[in-house]
């Protein structure tokens, strides 16, 4: 066995497996700390429902790999995610349906509206369509294009990163409101 | 004798009044015929040992709006033994009463009709399944009749933007204690 790695800090090895607390404490706002964490871990749901989900699986693939933001599990279920991505045109017999899927996600939850159809109906002005799903759940990112490339799709999710490092929790419920 | 003539005297040997008009367009042939023989010709269509016309491709539901009779339903039939397609219509004068189902013949005409009920809004004799396939099931009105209205918004510029903005309706979140 070589040399066990570690640092050393006022001359005590400390190893990786080392549990005493020897290491010392961080100190931090907590509110830092959770925001870090629910924009490092945050699981979109997985739900396409046009084109624009095309250029969603892209982004979440090899090449634009979203998964340098922590992004890489899709949750299958509403009940497990916190982000919901709405790709493509909502149709008025989908409405009720994205609201459904909306209201099963568990707080906190953010909306991106993606693509200029999720945003305000794009080029489907008529009465078949919803005419920007900010009608039916509320958004908090809208990414324009159609379909937006997988760069804009990420600028986003960062953007939205950004706003969730903003967030306190005194007011967490009354600004979202 | 070619299979276009061959339909049209089978039709016209086994109901010399249905047959209102023919037509050819680019070499295929549309019969126009009377609403209430619909059924029995489809039947003949498909039992006839010599047409065998054995696949419904579609059923079609056109508008006419200013004309009378307004409506038109087509039906696209194939002969799969005799590979040879055509095309069987009839105007409809009112869309309440519209011609008799064929889904006792093709079972699929069943949901064809049923698309030309949600979209176009004729309904058929004897269709015991009338209701909304495509659309939500509260719908009101057929979408695809001309005089259906099209647009739904109001398209924002820079001199309108804010007159549009104050009626556009948005979503909030539920808060926690609220009633519903």
């Amino acid at each position: 066995m070589g040399m066990e790695q570690g640092v050393t800090r006022m001359g005590q090895l400390i190893t990786p497996n080392d549990k005493s607390g020897a290491a010392g404490i961080v100190t931090h706002r907590l509110e830092d700390l959770v925001n870090w964490g629910r924009t490092n871990a945050m699981w979109p749901m997985l739900f396409g429902l046009a084109c624009c989900a095309i250029e969603m699986m892209a982004s979440q693939a090899s090449h634009y790999d979203a998964s340098r933001f922590g992004m890489e599990l899709n949750r299958p279920s509403p009940r497990q995610s916190d982000l919901m991505i709405v790709a493509g045109r909502v149709s008025r017999k989908m409405a009720p349906v994205v609201r459904r899927l909306y209201e099963q996600m568990p707080e906190p939850k953010w909306v991106i509206a993606m693509g200029d159809c999720a945003s305000c109906g794009g080029i489907f002005n008529n009465y078949a369509i919803v005419q920007g799903v900010d009608e039916i759940i509320p958004v908090d990112v809208y990414v324009a294009g159609c379909p937006p490339r997988p760069e804009a799709l990420i600028d986003g999710i960062m953007t939205l990163h950004e706003s969730i490092r903003q967030e306190d929790f005194k007011t967490w419920s009354l600004e979202r409101g | 004798m070619n299979h276009n003539d061959l339909v049209i005297s089978k039709i016209t040997g086994a109901f010399p009044d249905a047959i209102e008009e023919t037509g050819m367009f680019r070499d295929e042939l549309t019969v126009t015929i009377l609403q209430e023989y619909v059924h029995g010709v489809c039947k003949l269509l498909r039992d006839d040992e010599d047409l065998k016309y054995n696949f419904i491709i579609d059923i079609v539901g056109d508008d006419y709006l200013p004309e009378y009779p307004r409506f038109a339903v087509s039906y696209h039939l194939r002969s799969m033994g005799n590979v040879h397609d055509f095309r069987l219509r009839t105007m409809v004068e009112d869309p309440d009463e519209g011609p008799k189902t064929i889904g006792d013949l093709w079972k699929i005409a069943t949901w064809l009709e049923m698309e030309v009920y949600d979209l176009m809004g004729i309904s058929f004799e004897g269709n015991g399944s009338q209701r909304r396939l495509f659309l939500p099931e509260d719908w009101v009105g057929h979408p695809l009749r001309k005089d259906y209205p099209l647009g739904y918004e109001e398209v924002q510029f820079s001199f309108n933007y804010d007159a549009i903005q104050e009626k556009k309706p948005y979503a909030g979140r539920r808060q926690l204690g609220d009633e519903s």
